[in-house]
């Protein structure tokens, strides 16, 4: 370290007076609450460039809390940096469609133009280049982050243009508005994306449901103390959503209705109050919906917000929104400045007396495992993300203790218009068991990769025709988490009742290599362990190890036998869904396209994943090194 | 009235608000654990304490004992299980028992001897840690370390100093000190700390002070750790 610091000096180092100035500016607007010590981080990094020892000190100072705590909440996410990383801090996504569509040969390319090794940061403290997981813009990728904020569609002109711009040291704020240009893409759209709605229109609706005695009355006791059940227009809002029979559309689909009852059904201790979260840590590889909605119809999800605090009594509200996606955060923030002025939200909602409630929005800061409710919620409380014990669940003791709904960006977009249209509307829409639509992130081998809203029921034989896939191999529903479905199952159904979905939909043509989709998948699960158990933890990178070691041609029938045990113990001894799902792409891929795993079936007995040759590639590195007497005769004849 | 459940076929009374390991250890039946400890909250990281319960895999330090439960534990399939979470930790850290202070006073190393594990079965990562014995009275071992966060929650809980705490994530999760240099010399710990008291394995090691006791005999050298549990629990 000692010597790149001196370097560094001029790009990186303030002076602890202006640390200190901008820590006090950010602490302050935070209302100096060490619950939003994530946000805290986020914005001293961005004035910072990184969170110096001396922003550390200064914390701990105005908030009162111990290193030990700072210093583990920053360690935790991948996006906050206790070393310096650069003025400029560029990001490859690293999905398995940005390694389609040529990241790998990109990010060569601007490590040799920058004169930076990858992962490391450059001599003169200018910039770093490293990869990051999915960024959400499989769609028109390859895609990446430059200081958090997102570029897609990158090519080798784009790659040579922001080479030459951190070359001159050009602000990000005087680049090409047209380089951070993100599309939308709505191939087909439903009643989510083609709907005709006005702000406040679902509330009002919501509001004319309570029976016209003592309207006022009831519906301010309701909203404020949450009364079980049979008064008001919050009953009959939970009805509608019940009589929908929406289910959640972060994967899990746990019925709407129910936890949002559980939720308001619960008790509330003095000084408590209810919580609405949006769940907008759309962290699924090959997953970029939210995204979608959250540009294209802001006021429809936090008009559903609205319409589930009504529903369950809640007076505070938040979103969390993954760290890729901070571009949105000015445009959302000013939709949410906008409703507050044409009071649909803050104080007597739409004129109800004791109607309050109001939205922040919290940024991520790169972990996926946030994207599960309970670390979420710890997230947003200012902590390292790691997934609760259960029970007691969200809906009864989250955030702050305090009854909390969780639910996915696409789920309160329905509940707006359901709350608008009538349950029974909605309930007509899509399966027996799957009411309403879902919206697909389309993406991978196919001409018109983007969204694609449908009526559940959809076949995937279907889905692949409109997007204009052909000769293809596999689709990955779901993202890694979900299931790998090959060629003769095309004629299964999106739902609830055959493949559930939290919407990604990777498609892969016949000239792919499902060993290497799989191994991708394990390595994105490997780095997003959160560590806490030790199935997950140490579990995920065995497994990366043994996909590495079948990719290097060590591979044998005994690490066959060993995927399955870990597979067997990760779903048994897991923590959280992280784990229990990490084995999934493996075995999917196992079951379905195991020629791709025979052919690296290269050894008959066990052979030790432990290869000289490879293990003197460093020593190549460093001496410059490639010729034929720089290596050892290749043992097993695996590619290296 | 007081309830009971069934623990391997032998009937359990726990009170309202009980876990399962703590009804079971009332009961003088031992269930494997590492980062459980009877004075503190539980955390249900290590996993070892997973029962079946209802036919459900579970961690027996956090969920609460309920009438009638069906609680697997001395299962063959279960032991495995708790087997292949022990090898994971040896081979996550770097652990040589025979050259080890703590040897035959390890709650991991006797863990592994109760069950029945004779080799660490994976590839060791061989972690690059590194030793901090800048304190004038104890000496850090990183290597050991198995991330059960007693000593976080000792020194947080108990003494009130945070002295200890985790950071990293994933594989890279690791102890960190409250001092701005990383060094322990440079916080309030004290060996009369809790903290200094609660290792279950050989990271937090009291300097000047080695195999006072021989091998052979020590703490688990008398007795296995299913007999010893509980009772004296890293002393």
């Amino acid at each position: 370290m000692g010597c790149s610091r001196e370097v560094i000096v001029g790009f990186n180092e303030m002076h602890a007076e202006a640390v200190a100035g901008v820590v006090d500016r950010v602490v302050n607007r935070y209302r100096r609450d060490p619950t939003c010590m994530l946000q805290i981080l986020r914005e001293v990094q961005e004035a910072c460039d990184w969170i110096p020892p001396e922003a550390i000190d200064h914390l701990q100072a105005t908030l009162g809390v111990p290193r030990t705590k700072i210093e583990g909440v920053a360690g935790f996410y991948s996006f906050i940096y206790t070393e310096p990383r650069g003025k400029y801090r560029v990001l490859f996504s690293d999905n398995i469609t940005d390694r389609m569509q040529g990241n790998r040969a990109l990010m060569e390319r601007l490590c040799n133009s920058l004169w930076v090794e990858r992962g490391k940061v450059s001599e003169d403290g200018l910039v770093s280049v490293g990869k990051t997981a999915c960024t959400g813009l499989c769609d028109q990728g390859p895609g990446m982050l430059v200081n958090n904020y997102a570029i897609a569609g990158l090519s080798e002109q784009r790659i040579d243009e922001i080479a030459e711009l951190i070359r001159n040291k050009v602000p990000m704020a005087e680049w090409p508005p047209a380089f951070f240009k993100i599309q939308d893409n709505i191939r087909r759209a439903d009643i989510l994306l083609n709907a005709d709605f006005k702000p406040g229109e679902a509330l009002l609706a919501a509001r004319a449901r309570a029976p016209s005695d003592g309207l006022n009355a009831s519906n301010m006791r309701s909203w404020r103390e949450g009364l079980p059940s049979g008064i008001g227009g919050p009953a009959a809002t939970l009805d509608e959503i019940k009589r929908a029979g929406l289910r959640g559309r972060g994967g899990a689909g746990f019925t709407t209705g129910l936890k949002w009852e559980a939720c308001r059904n619960a008790q509330l201790k003095p000084g408590h109050q209810r919580i609405v979260v949006c769940n907008a840590d759309e962290g699924e590889p090959g997953t970029f919906k939210d995204r979608v909605l959250l540009s294209r119809c802001p006021d429809l999800v936090f008009e559903g917000m609205t319409v589930a605090a009504y529903a369950v009594g809640a007076t505070r509200g938040f979103v969390y929104l993954r760290g890729e996606y901070r571009y949105l955060l000015d445009h959302l923030n000013a939709v949410l400045a906008n409703r507050r002025r044409e009071n649909l939200l803050g104080k007597d909602i739409c004129g109800l007396p004791g109607a309050d409630f109001d939205i922040e929005i919290h940024v991520g800061a790169g972990a996926y495992v946030c994207g599960e409710e309970s670390a979420l919620i710890e997230s947003l409380e200012g902590k390292r993300g790691t997934p609760r014990n259960r029970p007691p669940f969200p809906v009864t003791n989250g955030y702050l203790d305090q009854p909390t709904i969780v639910n996915n960006v696409e789920t309160f977009a329905a509940a707006a218009l359901i709350a608008l249209n009538g349950g029974e509307w909605y309930a007509a829409i899509g399966t027996k068991h799957s009411a309403g639509t879902k919206i697909l992130s389309v993406s991978g081998d196919c001409e018109r990769p983007g969204i694609y809203e449908y009526p559940f029921g959809v076949s995937i034989r279907q889905v692949l025709e409109d997007c204009g896939a052909t000769d293809t191999q596999a689709v990955q529903v779901s993202g890694p988490s979900g299931i790998c479905v090959a060629e003769d199952e095309f004629d299964r159904i999106i739902g609830f009742e055959d493949i559930p979905t939290a919407g990604a939909f990777t498609v892969f043509n016949k000239t792919r290599d499902m060993f290497e989709v799989a191994r991708n998948y394990v390595h994105f699960f490997q780095h997003e362990s959160c560590g806490f158990c030790t199935p997950c933890r140490v579990g995920t990178s065995l497994l990366k190890n043994l996909m590495d070691k079948l990719h290097y041609g060590s591979g044998s029938p005994y690490d066959f036998a060993e995927i399955e045990k870990l597979n067997n113990l990760l779903q048994s001894m897991s923590h959280c869904g992280l784990g229990h799902t990490a084995c999934n792409p493996v075995l999917d891929t196992i079951a379905k396209f195991r020629p791709a795993y025979d052919k690296r079936m290269m050894q008959q007995d066990f052979t030790p994943a432990f290869n000289l040759d490879r293990a003197l590639s460093a020593a190549r590195q460093m001496t410059g090194r490639d010729d034929a007497a720089a290596h050892l005769e290749n043992e097993h004849g695996g590619q290296s | 009235m007081s309830h009971t459940f069934t623990l391997d076929g032998k009937v359990i009374p726990f009170t309202e608000g009980q876990t399962i390991i703590q009804a079971a250890s009332a009961a003088g039946v031992f269930i494997p654990h590492l980062c459980y400890h009877p004075e503190f909250k539980a955390h249900g990281s290590c996993k070892l304490c997973t029962v079946k319960v209802n036919g459900r895999h579970t961690a027996s330090c956090t969920m609460r004992a309920a009438p009638g439960m069906v609680v697997e534990s001395e299962t063959e399939e279960i032991n495995a299980e708790r087997r292949a979470l022990t090898q994971m930790l040896f081979v996550e850290g770097n652990h040589f028992c025979p050259s080890c202070e703590k040897s035959g006073n390890c709650q991991l190393q006797a863990t592994a001897y109760h069950l029945g594990m004779m080799s660490p079965h994976y590839d060791h990562f061989f972690p690059n840690r590194a030793v901090d014995a800048s304190h004038p009275e104890v000496l850090l071992d990183f290597n050991r370390c198995i991330l059960c966060s007693l000593c976080v929650r000792a020194s947080r809980d108990v003494d009130g100093k945070n002295v200890f705490g985790l950071s990293g994530r994933g594989i890279k999760t690791h102890l960190i000190v409250n001092a701005k240099s990383g060094q322990l010399a440079d916080t309030d710990f004290s060996l009369a700390d809790k903290a200094a008291q609660v290792c279950p394995v050989g990271v937090i090691l009291k300097k000047r002070r080695g195999f006072a006791v021989p091998i052979g005999e020590r703490k688990y050298d008398q007795a296995p750790i299913s007999q010893t549990a509980d009772t004296t629990e890293g002393r």
